[in-house]
């Protein structure tokens, strides 16, 4: 007992038993939402001709896809699988989970990287731009950008603009294979292009809405009033007093952006014929594929809480306050 | 008001911002040229929706999965244009008198991809594990009829039937009963097919492409392509720009609206009927539609052309029960050909029920998607008679399990058509069918003429005998024929050689070369 209120009082093994418990709570949920949906593998599989199969038939299958040990079995199973890194195997590929994985990580790490960055540059800038004259044209005019982007699905401006760009220019590089950045640099930044434009865009929107806020926040402390009175040059003024300090929402909301591009665009991916780690979730759902989804579920849920860590990590560097705690 | 005067920095981070999003742009543009070049000194790329989940070819059931291994392997028999049994790796069998003896020659000289020989042995390694129930193959019912398989010299393959069964020739030109090698086990098939089709396996990267190349030795001729490749996009707007952009020379639609936005100067769409069919089943084993009376009259109450029109655009047919090419029924000669609201009632007074009837009707969503306005269409008019319709609007799943239990009074169907009238509801109709009960309805009239047809192989009796099937049905209005819809096969122009056909059928796709763009 004494050992876990030792545990619970250190802030790093804290957020690390938090962690563990997240996990263990993702592969619950997953394993039991997947359970309570309708149909199974083998309906998946065989469709309606699984009306035609005996008996005997029916019951080998139900043994040869696991589905006739009791819930508690399956998931022990399963999770002891996972921690021997052991990710199960999909019956459509015949390829190991974890192989799968790791040939569709990258590519959404790609993909995320890229949109974030298109975001961070646009959404930065445009909230210092925008807070730099608040209620002036340039303001309104931002907010009115920045609404739009946001309230347009991105599902349909990437239908729109790729169809667009098809129809017009025949430039439609997603509907060639794909390639990795390894394979064909030039290629795969084709593919990239669009689908990382069209999520930076709207990753943009919050991220620009959360700077013009923080840095009018900022800009009206006394320290800035005071540095500015010392005659701080202007520029210093708005890097080293304003943005800096103003970076913590923004580092959070850039997080939790990232953190949800990492766990997979499932709409673009599917869109740009991006092999991603949406895409291989979907494609498990749709199969009924229990080991695909949720290992590749647990796989985003690790991720997820990564990404938390490292961004709590991140207030550190950028605030001494917290580093001071 | 403190003024950061930023104006001058802001502006010039956001130009530094926008050079940094434009140069990606750049270095993504930099290739473009060739994203936009066709395909036509390359393989023909053929799009398609998902990954074949199956690659073995008689545990196929997805379409893609017989698109593609359709290419890779080879029948005993093939389809001429309308879909009847011509020769194929074996000439048109000779039957004996008594119709249970059926004696297939190969053509000479056959051979696998891999260079081993074709043979006897080969057919009947791959008729006997078909038939063998721990194979759980889906092409197994088409053999229910097959009592043995031998192979007595390595041309001639030899069928024994248990009683005549007309309809097992027209199994044998379906893509499930492919004929498979003998000497390489099916595990190692699953990851690397071996077929004597007109292309080989090649490579296949999952959920992005299957990539087939010629086969030299193929036995029809040289194959026009130097190869195929299968390429997997899912979205339907993504596959329309990608061949009008020209990323993918051919794919097939069943959406009039995608087939109408893909056609272009260098898109030609050709449209044909489909097999598979529209249909309300009605379950005559649900205490509700018990009474034939209350069946007629929810037939009579639906006008078929609003039901097409209003969920499909009008883009298909109406039909009756059989839309094999060579016994189509005539939807004319159903009891109430025009919807006939005062027929209806008349029915529904026949049956004691005036004042109207309930029950429900399960749809689904995500399965295809004509099937919730179907659904919607023909409550709004059977409303009009007095018929209180309760929808029950299911996802995929949860529809194919009420379905495959029989948990429902009426459902809105695509069902499967077939070549042969037989193999298409001898399965539904006959009491001893694996989806008698699925379908509710049984008579022995029935069961006493689909026994008949499979015994007739006189093509012209069998017509006559199916007919009367088809009336049986209407006239006791098993369920309610609606419509087949239309497919649509969009090709680049570049690529000749290439005959549509009803269902879609590739079995042409070997003759297609390409000419460049």
């Amino acid at each position: 007992m004494s050992v876990l209120l030792m545990l619970t009082r250190h802030p790093v093994l804290r957020r690390v038993l938090e962690a563990a418990l997240t996990l263990l709570g993702v592969s619950v949920l997953t394993f039991t939402l997947l359970r309570v949906l309708p149909g199974d593998q083998i309906t998946a599989s065989y469709g309606i001709e699984a009306g035609a199969l005996s008996p005997e038939q029916l019951a080998d299958l139900r043994a040869y896809y696991g589905l006739d040990q009791p819930l508690v079995t399956q998931y022990v199973h399963w999770l002891g699988g996972v921690v021997s890194g052991n990710l199960g195997v999909s019956a459509t590929s015949r390829q190991s989970v974890l192989d799968m994985t790791v040939a569709a990580l990258p590519n959404t790490l790609e993909l995320a990287v890229l949109s974030i960055a298109i975001g961070l540059l646009l959404g930065v800038p445009g909230g210092l731009f925008a807070a730099s004259r608040p209620g002036a044209t340039r303001d309104s005019g931002s907010q009115v950008a920045s609404l739009l982007a946001l309230s347009l699905p991105t599902f349909l401006v990437a239908t729109v603009v790729s169809t667009w760009l098809a129809n017009t220019f025949g430039w439609n590089p997603n509907g060639e294979e794909f390639a990795t950045l390894a394979q064909d640099p030039a290629r795969n930044l084709q593919q990239m292009l669009l689908p990382a434009l069209v999520l930076g865009v709207s990753i943009a929107s919050p991220v620009f809405q959360t700077a013009r806020a923080s840095i009018l926040a900022i800009r009206d402390e006394d320290y800035v009033r005071t540095a500015r009175a010392k005659g701080v040059p202007s520029r210093r003024l708005q890097y080293r007093h304003v943005l800096r300090n103003a970076l913590i929402p923004i580092v959070t909301i850039g997080g939790l952006q990232f953190g949800f591009l990492l766990g997979g665009t499932l709409v673009i991916e599917q869109i740009f014929s991006i092999p991603g780690i949406g895409r291989q979730v979907l494609l498990g759902l749709n199969q009924k594929e229990y080991a695909v989804v949720q290992s590749t579920v647990l796989v985003i849920a690790v991720l997820f809480v990564a990404v938390n860590l490292a961004t709590d990590l991140l207030y550190r560097v950028v605030d001494p306050r917290v580093r001071a705690e | 008001m403190l003024n950061l005067r930023p104006g001058a920095v802001t502006v010039r981070t956001m130009v530094v911002g926008a050079a940094l999003v434009t140069s990606l742009a750049a270095a993504g543009c930099s290739g473009a040229s060739k994203a936009s070049g066709g395909a036509s000194e390359g393989p023909l790329v053929f799009g398609i929706s998902a990954d074949p989940t199956q690659t073995l070819p008689y545990l196929s059931t997805s379409t893609q999965s017989l698109q593609v291994l359709g290419q890779i392997y080879s029948t005993l028999l093939n389809t001429g244009p309308d879909l009847q049994p011509t020769a194929g790796l074996a000439d048109l069998p000779k039957i004996s008198g008594d119709g249970l003896t059926y004696t297939f020659t190969l053509k000479k000289d056959l051979k696998f991809g891999n260079g081993s020989a074709l043979d006897s042995t080969d057919v009947k390694h791959t008729f006997d594990t078909i038939m063998d129930p721990a194979t759980k193959a889906t092409s197994a019912s088409y053999f229910g009829s097959v009592k043995s398989v031998a192979a007595p010299d390595p041309q001639t393959v030899v069928v024994t039937l248990k009683a005549p069964d007309a309809s097992f020739v027209s199994a044998l030109s379906n893509v499930n009963t492919s004929i498979v090698p003998s000497d390489v086990p099916a595990e190692s098939l699953t990851t690397k097919p071996v077929g004597s089709g007109p292309y080989l396996f090649e490579s296949r990267t999952p959920n992005q492409s299957i990539t087939l190349k010629a086969n030299p030795g193929y036995y029809q001729g040289k194959p026009g392509l130097p190869g195929v490749q299968f390429r997997i996009i899912a979205d339907e707007k993504a596959m329309v720009s990608a061949l009008r952009s020209g990323a993918v020379d051919m794919a097939v639609f069943d959406n009039s609206v995608t087939a109408k936005t893909a056609t272009a100067s260098n898109v030609k769409v050709a449209t044909v009927d489909q097999l598979n069919f529209h249909v309300l089943q009605l379950r005559a084993d649900a205490p509700v539609l018990k009474d034939v009376e209350v069946r007629l009259a929810i037939s009579c109450a639906i006008d078929r052309k609003q039901v097409l029109d209003t969920a499909a655009l009008g883009a298909g047919k109406v039909t009756g029960p059989i839309t094999s090419p060579a016994y189509r029924s005539d939807p004319d000669s159903r009891p109430c050909p025009q919807r006939d609201v005062a027929k209806a009632r008349e029915h529904l007074a026949k049956a004691g029920k005036s004042s109207g009837v309930s029950f429900t009707m399960i749809t689904s969503q995500g399965l295809y998607s004509t099937a919730v306005n179907e659904a919607q269409n023909i409550q709004a008019q059977l409303k009009e008679v007095g018929i209180t319709v309760k929808l029950e609007t299911l996802d995929s799943n949860a529809y194919v399990q009420r379905w495959l239990a029989g948990d429902f009074d009426a459902a809105i169907a695509l069902n499967g058509g077939s070549t042969d009238p037989n193999t298409m509801y001898a399965r539904y109709f006959t009491s001893t069918g694996s989806f008698n009960k699925v379908a509710g309805y049984r008579s022995a009239t029935l069961d006493k003429l689909f026994a008949e047809g499979k015994a007739t192989t006189d093509t012209a009796k069998r017509k006559e005998i199916y007919a009367k099937v088809s009336q049986e049905l209407e006239d006791n209005a098993a369920w309610v024929w609606t419509y087949t819809g239309n497919l649509y096969i969009a090709t680049s122009s570049a690529v000749k050689g290439f005959e549509p056909r009803t269902n879609g059928d590739l079995s042409t796709l070997w003759k297609a070369t390409m000419s460049a763009a």
